[in-house]
């Protein structure tokens, strides 16, 4: 670009910049005795302004060189079979990573989190991956799940293996309870009611205090054991401890290793399910109806009860992982499950690139790791990570793995 | 019966503010189909605009409050402009034509970040107003139970009505309002006749940030206390009320809007409080499965 023009580009945005700064950062409200005063903070819109007009001219002459800007990074041609491979490579490192070296508790504690992310995200990929429909209130299952393992766990007692399974039939009933009367509208109606679910499942869970406790959540969520053998140091009498059962040194981190094991075969059992139903009727049902609605019901889909089916399933693993994150927390509250959380999924599922299974592994350990990168920045966290979402978006605006294998191929063996 | 008159008068007041910002959704969702997420942070930053401009004023001791709000409201619609401008150059029209789903998470990510700026910058304290607008009459004085109706009350009430014909006369009458429904209903075909879509599109934006400007304004002298956070339960609402009235309408965002206030105040005086919310959201559930396409909405017709 001539210079003449990048001169003038440079100055439209630096005067953008500024009439962006003046306001929010030019004045800063303060608080005093006498109410609001005003405090100015030229400098700041100065800097700020400036900063904004070298960069754009920078930008604006490099344009002209006849090369694509930076952010246009050719990816090598791969292999085929590549992601496969590196899906096996990524779940060996998965499994051993305990007992490498890396395997320290805050490690593994992290690699948990991930994880929980990785198993949420596919569990809303069946939703929004596969069958297309927008839901914006995935968090809401996730918390009928947490909340059914803990009310059940502390007043009857019951194991978390069986209340597993209940956790994740009562969020696909929640699912279904929901997704009936709203499934016939059209994909962005869906999206609103969803998202107005999961703000009415916080807010009932912030207020019915007898049932849920309020805003004080619930506490002493009964720790898994491990079949019946609770990781404690020194078992009631009558009960064998975990280490006492397999002859080992009592460790606070066996629990946390078996809990990282819980959760990867969670997550793993939701990745083979997905990957089994893409190859069953309904499943090829949901990325038709995906494709073509119209087609679909041309054909005798009847786009309800499998966009249903869809979200339950969906629901369910999302019950599953809440059941989980309430063992593993300790301690659940509304505050966990608020929108930023359902925002963060879809984001892995949409990063991920729609449907990817492994997609969405790598966009959960990015959107996971950086804000925990920035911990040392923990009040830029946020905005960072929103800045983050954008940046990525525009990258790659077809998520980080594009590419997806087809269900189904003519004139190959399925 | 007085009781009633009350809560409607609140119901209608709030409905205006659900109703201005409801536009700014409705307008954006018929011209490009996306879900604008960002547009209540954009809101919220018109509140801390025009909290800033009136902080400014006293310090000059400003006599008359309606000029003193006059000068605020300009300088909140322009610099809310500029907000709604850059997020849409920046973040939504380098993803337009891009999957569907691509501009709703550069907007949830926008969101995010104009709420953790503000944050930022102006701190997480409620920050409070001194009244500006007092007083008020009495409708009905018998006694038991006084209706009262202050002067903010009509001249929110006022300027909302005086909004919406102005915005109606404007999509309807001008060349502008001409070229926006041209790209509402095929963009491609407007761009082969010489409509500009992108200054088209680009308009639009600024014109939802001006109306949630306004928005604003009004909380602010309404509630006379704002914090960073106001801009997500608004929003919502507001997506709410668009999609209530039939998104894509007009006439349907400021019925929904007002609807869903006048719900809230009628909930709050006679439920807990605590549960409005989810009265809204039911009642938009109960709604939606009657009619699909909400109060006012076309029905959706799709074609091979």
């Amino acid at each position: 670009m001539p210079f003449p023009q990048a001169l003038r580009e440079a100055l439209m945005a630096a005067f953008v910049a500024l009439m962006l700064a003046i306001p929010l950062i030019g004045f800063r409200l303060a608080d005093t005795m006498q109410g609001l005063a005003i405090e100015t903070r030229f400098d700041w819109v100065a800097w700020g302004v400036s900063a904004v007009f070298v960069g754009r001219l920078v930008l604006g002459l490099l344009r002209g060189r006849g090369r694509p800007l930076g952010l246009a990074i050719k990816m090598p041609a791969l292999p085929p079979n590549a992601s496969t491979m590196f899906a096996l490579v990524l779940g060996v490192f998965a499994l051993v990573l305990p007992f490498t070296p890396l395997g320290d508790r805050y490690t593994v504690e992290l690699a948990i989190t991930v994880l929980i992310y990785v198993m949420l995200g596919w569990g809303l990929n069946i939703v929004v991956g596969l069958a297309g429909l927008l839901d914006l209130g995935y968090v809401a299952f996730y918390a009928v799940g947490a909340y059914s393992y803990a009310l059940f766990a502390i007043n009857f007692g019951w194991s978390f293996w069986l209340c597993l399974p209940i956790a994740g039939v009562l969020a696909a009933m929640f699912g279904v309870m929901l997704g009936f009367p709203v499934l016939r509208l059209r994909g962005d109606y869906l999206a609103i009611v969803t998202l107005g679910f999961g703000e009415m499942i916080r807010v009932i869970l912030l207020n019915w205090k007898e049932f849920s406790g309020g805003s004080a959540g619930l506490t002493s969520i009964p720790r898994p054991s491990f079949f019946g053998f609770p990781f404690t140091a020194n078992p009631e009498p009558g009960q064998t401890a975990f280490h006492e059962l397999f002859g080992l040194e009592f460790s606070p981190l066996q629990r946390i290793i078996f809990l990282y094991y819980l959760i990867f075969a969670l997550a793993l059992l939701t990745n083979f399910f997905t990957l089994r139903m893409r190859k069953l009727p309904i499943g090829r049902a949901w990325e038709a109806l995906r494709e073509d609605e119209i087609a679909c019901r041309a054909l005798g889909i009847n786009p309800t009860n499998v966009k249903l089916s869809a979200f339950a399933l969906g629901a369910m693993f999302g019950g599953f992982a809440g059941a989980f994150f309430a063992t593993r927390q300790g301690f659940i509250s509304p505050e966990s499950f608020n929108f930023i959380e359902s925002a963060v999924i879809l984001a892995i599922v949409v990063l991920g690139g729609m449907g990817s299974q492994l997609g969405v592994v790598i966009a959960a350990a990015f959107l996971i790791l950086i804000p925990e990168l920035l911990r040392d920045f923990s009040q830029y966290r946020m905005i960072m990570f929103g800045f983050a979402m954008v940046l990525i978006m525009l990258w790659r605006p077809q998520g980080l793995v594009a590419h997806r294998e087809p269900s189904i191929r003519l004139g190959a063996k399925a | 019966m007085e009781y009633f008159l009350q809560q409607l008068i609140n119901g209608l007041t709030l409905g205006a503010i659900y109703g201005l910002i409801a536009i700014g959704y409705t307008m954006v969702y018929g011209i490009v189909g996306m879900i604008n997420f960002a547009h209540g942070e954009i809101y919220m930053i018109g509140a801390f605009v025009s909290l800033v401009a009136f902080t400014i004023l006293g310090t000059f001791a400003f006599a008359s409050p309606v000029l003193a709000i006059l000068i605020v409201l300009i300088a909140a619609i322009i610099f809310t402009s500029v907000y709604g401008w850059t997020v849409e150059r920046i973040a939504y029209r380098p993803l337009r034509g891009s999957f569907r789903l691509a501009p709703l998470i550069s907007a949830i990510g926008v969101s995010i970040f104009l709420q953790n700026y503000v944050h930022l910058l102006q701190g997480a304290k409620m920050k409070p107003l001194q009244p500006i607008v007092t007083g008020g009459f009495v409708m009905t004085g018998d006694g038991s139970f006084p209706v009262r109706i202050t002067y903010l009350q009509i001249g929110i009430i006022v300027a909302t009505v005086v909004l919406m014909a102005g915005f109606t006369l404007l999509i309807h009458k001008t060349k502008l309002g001409r070229a926006q429904r041209a790209c509402e209903q095929d963009r491609k075909m407007a761009a082969l006749l010489g409509v500009n879509v992108d200054r088209t599109i680009s308009i639009t934006f600024v014109m939802g940030a001006a109306l949630a400007a306004v928005a604003g304004l009004i909380f602010t002298l309404y509630y006379g206390a704002v914090d960073f956070f106001i801009g997500f339960l608004a929003g919502l609402k507001a997506f709410t009320a668009a999609v209530l009235g039939g998104i894509g309408s007009l006439p349907g965002a400021m019925l929904g809007g007002l609807l869903i206030g006048l719900i809230e105040a009628f909930w709050s005086a006679h439920f807990p409080i605590a549960y409005k919310d989810v009265a809204v959201f039911g009642i938009l559930v109960v709604v939606l499965i009657f009619r699909p396409t909400g109060l006012l909405g076309r029905p959706d017709v799709e074609k091979v």
